[in-house]
């Protein structure tokens, strides 16, 4: 009965979504107020229901109803509570659900925070919101419905596969999701200000606390699926460019293009065609990964063509939203843009190159990501694509916007003098290099050049991030806004995340001895010491669990559990690591095989500086949530003069 | 022509491709060399440089061959269902390190075991090349006679492995003994 009532709210979803859709949309071309008054009860009822049908489906994976096919495909009966409801969105067809619900909950928060909106603008967005539930729901409905009853009723589930039986991994999904879905606000806001022929200073000040918003949790999202990686594989790598990883990254740089985007646009009433672009382009990606890569089309094109139909509608959806979406904006961007109004050294030029750089990066991305399948389509011969190509393509474009950066973030709008910002910079830049090859030299050893170069782009970085603030500290400067102060922390965190990776990269060891119990192991300066090993029984799951002491210089500073766990429905084996995290290092022990004769293969990592990468994630959305937090996007409507004054210069971006 | 048109121009290139993906026919198998020979070669083996690994290596009996990389997150998915595989014994299997650097495959192999009979190192990717290698992992089915039977790409699963590698080796095993 409950799968049953979930599909009937969700259907019912469906209908009001296309309520949703029509009203407010024909309304407003048609300057009906009534009919736009539609979209918030239609929107508010719509959520109403859809959090019902998820509800009911949640309700099926905790009372273990294995008559419903998605409860039987990835949960079981001995799985703990936790996982039991993160099981939902390990499959296909229940991570969908999850997604038309976050964009069910953006669609309330934009609808409650519009009351300041003109009608016809408001009514547009939540129209257009409206669109991309209702195709999301028919899909989900006609071909991938997560509420399809089996039979027969399996004794028990098959288990959600152990590789996901995390806390990190539970939360990923959904915080991930938040922020691929949170992009479609910044799309609709796009596609209503073309449809009514307008974009101005004002709506990039609506628009830009949504889009920060979303890049804030996709980028945690992605730490997160990151920081799992590096522990739960077992392996103490911490990226692969693999799709499913590729498919989070795009978004995220179009996504970082597009907030840069925006600031030109609120400040200078310029870049609107790239902002628009960028807005619809963000999205798109969003779109594109959530389905290609979750259909598995990029991974093998057996998983596609095996359902047709699913792909058909896949395909479809994307042409009517993305091909939609890109012809508006054929018709009406080219009235909209406007160039002009800024010199070769200015703000506006940093913006705009940095906006090249990161979507020259996503370009390269998704071409390699889409490299395979075209050369398929083409019959031509197979190139191959693996890690060697990404990182070669990503450093490229990353390493000019890094130094870059800081130059920018001190770069006058309009017209910066150059000699003015070189004065102001060259400490943080003479202190970057040199501190780069002391600190690098001395902690480390040496190392190839480019470790220094990374190392000294790094510490540029953080030091141009920090120069205002610090300065502001000992109160000289101008006067620092929330957007200021979060622009500065978000770029200090790109330094911290640049150090992280150069040092983690070039001077981690990885060995893997064979040891016996009570054998010592040295790795680095540190020593490992195989004390025991023990059987352990967990929920799921059966466990080796070895103790390993590690002492510096004859001194105790850890205790580390690795151990090896056999989950017992899918037999599968998995490792999970013994990891001491420290912020200047991590020892990582992680359990391999029994060698025989009391020994056993332990992989031994000294990874240095690794925890920089996710901290400097954190620090990244930090600066974006302090960002939100500026009083100016809450004010009313501002006029015009309040922003365009001498004190422009010294804005935020 | 202006600017704003290059964007939607751009995406129905993308979507010609999509759609010409999807209309292939289900059953198709995207390698040219299904039913041919198996590409000559000859890689140092992983476990062993002064030895090689080569194409006669996998002649006189079924064989699989694995394309792996130690980068490769999909391997690292499926690496246990290789060593159930391996340890039913039915097939001898064969893999390609593909792009990867020795002492990290080696290790990999100490950690999580090693299922192969023997692993060509293939470094500089130039040997998957020539069998149409675009993705890690893969796997390869070969025929006594060196014939390429099957290809799989993506994770291997047990699934797959019962359901299509299997039936295709009584399928030959019955065809040869007519």
């Amino acid at each position: 009965m409950i799968p049953e009532l979930g599909q009937l709210c969700t259907t019912i979803a469906l209908c009001l979504a296309v309520v949703q859709t029509f009203f407010p949309l024909v309304g407003a071309q048609l300057d009906k107020p009534a009919w736009m008054a539609v979209a918030r009860p239609a929107a508010v009822g719509q959520f109403v229901f859809l959090a019902l049908g998820f509800g009911f489906l949640e309700a099926s994976f905790i009372n273990n109803d294995f008559s419903v096919l998605v409860v039987a495909a990835t949960s079981n009966s001995q799985l703990p509570l936790l996982y039991r409801m993160a099981a939902l969105w390990g499959g296909h067809e229940g991570s969908l659900m999850l997604w038309v619900l976050l964009l069910a909950v953006w669609t309330i928060a934009v609808t409650v925070s519009s009351r300041r909106l003109p009608e016809a603008l408001a009514a547009r967005i939540i129209g257009v919101m409206g669109f991309i539930s209702a195709g999301l729901l028919l899909y989900i409905i006609s071909v991938s419905n997560p509420f399809l009853r089996l039979s027969p009723v399996p004794m028990d589930g098959n288990d959600l596969n152990p590789l996901l039986q995390d806390p990190a991994m539970a939360m990923h999904p959904p915080i991930l999701y938040t922020g691929y879905v949170g992009f479609s606000v910044a799309f609709a806001y796009a596609i209503a200000a073309m449809l009514a022929g307008r974009v101005d200073r004002q709506w990039a000040r609506w628009v830009r606390p949504w889009t920060t918003a979303a890049w804030m949790f996709l980028t945690i999202g992605i730490a997160l699926g990151s920081w799992w990686a590096y522990y739960e594989l077992g392996w103490g790598g911490w990226w692969f460019w693999d799709p499913v990883e590729n498919a989070s990254f795009m978004p995220w740089l179009i996504g970082t293009a597009l907030i840069h985007s925006l600031a030109v646009t609120e400040k200078r009433d310029l870049f609107k065609g790239s902002t628009l672009l960028l807005a619809i382009g963000a999205f798109s990606l969003s779109l594109l990964g959530t389905f290609l890569v979750r259909s598995g089309v990029l991974v093998s094109v057996h998983a596609f063509a095996s359902d047709p139909a699913r792909g058909v509608f896949i395909l479809s959806l994307l042409i009517i939203v993305i091909g939609g979406a890109l012809s508006i904006y054929a018709w009406r961007a080219p009235g909209l843009d406007r160039n002009a109004g800024f010199k070769v050294i200015s703000r506006e030029t940093f913006l705009l190159v940095n906006n090249i750089l990161l979507s020259t990066a996503a370009g390269l991305i998704l071409l390699g990501t889409l490299y395979p399948l075209v050369l398929d389509a083409l019959e031509a011969g197979k190139i191959s694509v693996g890690k060697p190509y990404f990182d070669t393509v990503f450093i490229i474009p990353m390493l000019p916007l890094v130094l870059a950066t800081g130059l920018g973030m001190h770069a006058a709008w309009k017209s910066a003098n150059l000699s003015e910002l070189l004065r102001k910079l060259r400490w943080p830049a003479i202190i970057a290099l040199i501190s780069s090859i002391t600190i690098t030299a001395l902690a480390w050893g040496t190392g190839p050049v480019l470790t220094y170069v990374g190392v000294a782009a790094g510490i540029w970085l953080l030091l141009s991030s920090l120069r205002a603030p610090v300065m502001r500290l000992f109160g000289k400067g101008p006067r620092l806004t929330a957007s200021m102060i979060g622009m500065q922390l978000a770029h200090a965190g790109v330094g911290l995340f640049v150090i992280g990776v150069t040092v983690t990269s070039t001077f981690s060891i990885e060995t893997d001895q064979s040891v016996r119990l009570g054998e010592t192991v040295q790795v680095a300066d540190y020593a490992f010491t195989f004390k025991d090993l023990q059987q352990r029984q967990g929920p799921n799951y059966t466990a080796l669990r070895a103790d390993v002491d590690v002492t510096r210089n004859g001194r105790k500073i850890a205790h580390l559990n690795p151990e090896k766990r056999i989950y017992r429905v899918q037999t599968m084996p998995m490792t999970e690591a013994g990891i001491d995290a420290g912020l200047g290092r991590d020892l990582f022990v992680a359990l391999g095989d029994d060698l025989g004769n009391n020994a056993w293969s332990l992989r031994i990592q000294y990874k240095p500086m690794i925890r920089f990468i996710w901290f400097g994630c954190l620090v990244m959305a930090l600066g974006g949530l302090i960002a939100i937090g500026d009083r100016r996007y809450r004010a009313a409507v501002q006029t015009e003069s309040s922003t365009v004054n001498a004190g422009t210069a010294t804005r935020p971006a | 022509m202006n600017r704003f048109i290059v964007p939607i121009i751009g995406f129905a290139i993308l979507v010609i491709f999509l759609l010409i993906e999807l209309n292939r026919d289900p059953t198709f198998v995207p390698s040219p060399l299904i039913g041919k020979q198996i590409p000559a070669f000859s890689l140092p083996r992983l476990e062993d440089p002064d030895q090689t690994l080569s194409d006669a290596d996998l002649r006189g009996k079924f064989s699989v061959v694995n394309v792996w990389a130690t980068w490769c997150s999909g391997c690292r998915q499926e690496h246990p269902v290789l060593n159930r595989i391996a340890a039913q014994g039915q097939v001898p299997l064969y893999s390609l390190n593909w792009k990867d650097e020795a002492e990290r495959a080696k290790s990999w192999l100490q950690q999580f075991g090693d299922p192969y009979v023997a692993t060509g190192f293939d470094g500089d990717g130039r040997v998957a090349i020539d069998w149409g290698v675009y993705g890690a992992p893969e796997t390869f089915l070969i025929a006594p006679d060196g014939t390429i039977l099957f290809r799989h790409i993506s994770p291997m699963t047990m699934d797959i492995w019962e359901n299509e590698f299997l039936p295709r080796i009584a399928a030959a095993r019955s065809g040869a003994a007519k």
